[in-house]
């Protein structure tokens, strides 16, 4: 994981409610066993028709949006199955973040492994942001608060470990795996046999 | 003994598993007891430890089943799984080759112990009270009916499991939901989780772990509980966990891989310590009385849009999210169901594909016939329990009303290995997520129990299955 401080993006809005990861990434996309080159099937049955063609009305079709780093997403983003291919295809595709007033857990914890910034405000600041979606938004992740176009300044809440490891592109496997010593001692007075 | 501590099942759970406790900057670090693995979320995990060099920590605290994209008509070679499709015989290979590489349980196509991840691990008595128990899929929250913590993980998590044993966790809160008074026939498990998420919202339960009690949940054989717990995350819940019992230990005393002889006993010991005490405290309560219900049926895109299966669904409002569901799902405002003709009745999945869940469509179906422009797909939840049901006949009640009887596997529930719904069916369901296309592309999905659904698979129309239960 590469070490990020800040984000600063247009935003683009999917103002849906409840947004599965069935929608994000369709299950017959998941026979993969790479993590690569799934941004091409992000949303894919909202972005595409039936002949395959983009669907000229979905928002990260048009192109202007396509560079967007930041989506703005309705309440209850990611909800669903645990697949990690969800955050995988946002990444693919070039998000960095994404600012809902709801983020599912294990999204979230998904999310976070990979680089994806999941953001969580609550629902007028949601609206505020979705009501000016397009505008370029600065995120500070050392200071954790968003930073509008107008200098108003949002904070938000995010654990601080996930943070810390966003902000020096920690390996949480590494962490654990430092704990080894902790984690042997444990072992030997574990009652919980096979 | 019972519990001499304030604390929850949850909390007894947890703190039996901290290697590290969590601070104000550091997650907890939770031994993980039972580590189950299917083929779709794992192949990039073991390649995270074949980049980095690393072995499997345990790997007898690691089972593999193959479920997902497996396909469920007979197949006699394992050339046959190319029917799925290339890339999804090329996943269930990498599956065979990762487990075999680091020396991991595999129930591979000949085991007789294969099925769905979630049916095998209770059927084999893999799954234990008290247990620590997670699986790269969400509906792992099924294990917690046995009082294990259980839950879904992503696929970087397995990595930290499979080589640390290992993973970091910040302490959720916990919710008591508790069902008074009976559920009346015809009116299932299934009905009543559905009820619960109508009531909480599909985000209702996002950062907590449930607790369910009271009355209708002590009564519950540990199948129907299992049907509660797994639709835990579709309120959005961590997991849901139900306090062992008699009927648990019941269950589990004849498991192949339950503890034996004196381990039995001390296992039996541990389990009774495990209940929540009378003075636990939750961060939130509440309560649903079961002798209200009736047999539920969604009309949305997520669990949480349901209705009683004779009620009219809600009127058009303003939400524009509510407003896309309906348009998707070709349904009326204001107007019930039970009129709309019904295309394919799916009965399996991890909710309900169990023996009991096959008894009671057999119950409806027998002697009777599917009506004619319908699909039906039965699939059981693992080979043991194709078997058992074969030993009973019930396939041949399924059979002779015009069902399809196949092997074990996900099947339908996601449609990832070519039993899919097409574009614009109705389908009736027993699985658990009526998501946009989770069945197929543009497919539209109803939730529903298993009596309901074998009752509308005869009507071929959404029914009510009071009225074949006397
Ligand atoms: S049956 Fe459905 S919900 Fe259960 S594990 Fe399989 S795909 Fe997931």
């Amino acid at each position: 994981m590469k070490p990020i401080t800040s984000i600063k993006s247009k935003t683009v809005s999917l103002q849906t409610a409840d947004i599965d990861t069935d929608q994000i990434i369709p299950a017959r996309f998941l026979t993969t066993t790479s993590r690569e080159g799934l941004g091409d099937k992000l949303f894919h049955d909202w972005r595409y028709n039936e002949n395959g063609e983009e669907n000229p009305n979905f928002l990260l079709n048009n192109k202007e949006n396509k560079q967007c780093e930041i989506l703005l997403a309705g309440d209850n983003f990611g909800c669903g199955s645990s697949r990690e291919h969800a955050p995988w295809a946002l990444i693919d595709y070039g998000f960095k973040a994404v600012i809902s007033s709801k983020i599912a857990d294990i999204f979230k914890s998904n999310a976070l492994k990979n680089g994806l910034l999941p953001i969580v405000v609550n629902k007028l600041i949601l609206e505020e942001l979705m009501n000016k979606s397009g505008e370029t938004l600065l995120i500070d992740i050392e200071m954790s608060k968003i930073i509008t176009p107008s200098n108003i300044e949002i904070k938000y809440e995010i654990d601080e470990f996930s943070k810390y490891c966003i902000i020096e592109g920690i390996n949480q496997l590494g962490y654990i795996q430092r704990h080894n010593k902790v984690i042997e001692k444990f072992e030997e007075k574990r009652i919980w046999t096979p | 003994m019972l519990s001499e501590n304030d604390n929850t099942l949850f909390e007894n759970v947890w703190l039996e598993h901290e290697v590290r406790p969590e601070s104000k900057t550091n997650p907890a670090i939770i031994y993980i007891d039972l580590h189950l693995i299917h083929e779709v979320t794992t192949p990039q995990a073991f390649s995270l430890l074949r980049e980095n060099n690393l072995s499997v920590r345990k790997p007898n605290l690691t089972i593999g089943t193959m479920d997902h994209s497996t396909p469920t008509l007979p197949i006699n070679s394992f050339k046959d799984i190319e029917i799925a499709g290339k890339d999804a015989a090329n996943q269930v290979r990498t599956m065979m080759q990762n487990c075999h590489d680091f020396g991991i349980e595999l129930f591979d196509f000949d085991s007789k112990n294969r099925g769905i991840v979630h049916v095998i691990g209770p059927e084999l008595g893999l799954t234990q009270p008290g247990k620590t128990i997670v699986c790269g899929d969400s509906h792992t929250s099924t294990h917690g009916a046995f009082g294990a913590l259980a839950f879904g993980i992503g696929t970087t998590e397995v990595g930290h499991v499979l080589a640390t044993q290992c993973l970091l966790q910040r302490k959720p809160k916990t919710l008591l939901i508790e069902v008074n008074g009976k559920l009346q026939k015809g009116v299932t498990a299934k009905d009543l989780i559905l009820a619960i998420i109508g009531k909480i919202g599909v985000a209702g339960g996002t950062g907590y772990v449930l607790e369910y009690t009271g009355e209708a949940i002590r009564a519950m054989d540990m199948e129907a509980r299992m049907t509660i717990c797994n639709m835990s995350i579709e309120a959005g819940a961590k997991s849901g966990m139900i306090a062992p019992d008699d009927i648990t230990y019941d269950y589990l005393y004849d498991c192949p891989r339950s503890p034996k002889g004196k381990d039995w006993e001390t296992a039996l010991m541990r389990w009774k310590s495990l209940p929540s005490s009378s003075n636990a405290s939750y961060d939130k309560k509440i309560s649903i009385d079961a002798n209200k219900l009736t047999p539920m049926i969604t009309f949305g895109t997520n669990p949480g849009m349901v209705v009683g299966v004779n009620d009219p669904i809600p009127e058009n409002s303003s939400d524009s999210s509510f407003n896309k569901a309906i348009k998707y799902m070709q349904v009326s405002p204001g107007k019930p169901l039970n009129e709309d003709p019904v295309d394919v009745v799916f009965i399996g999945s991890c909710t309900n594909s169990r023996l009991n869940d096959l008894k009671a469509a057999a119950l409806i179906l027998k002697d009777k016939k599917i009506a004619n422009d319908v699909t039906m797909l039965i699939v059981p939840g693992s080979q043991k329990i194709k078997y058992e049901a074969e030993a009973l006949g019930l396939h041949e009640i399924f059979l002779a009303a015009g069902a399809e009887w196949r092997e074990s596997g996900c099947s339908m529930c996601l449609g990832m290995n070519g039993d899919t719904v097409e574009s614009g069916k109705l389908s009736i369901s027993t699985s658990n997520r009526n998501f946009e296309g989770r069945q197929g592309k543009g497919a539209r999905t109803i939730l529903a129990s298993p009596l309901t659904a074998a009752a509308s698979a005869i009507e071929g129309k959404i029914a009510d299955p009071r009225k074949y239960i006397e």
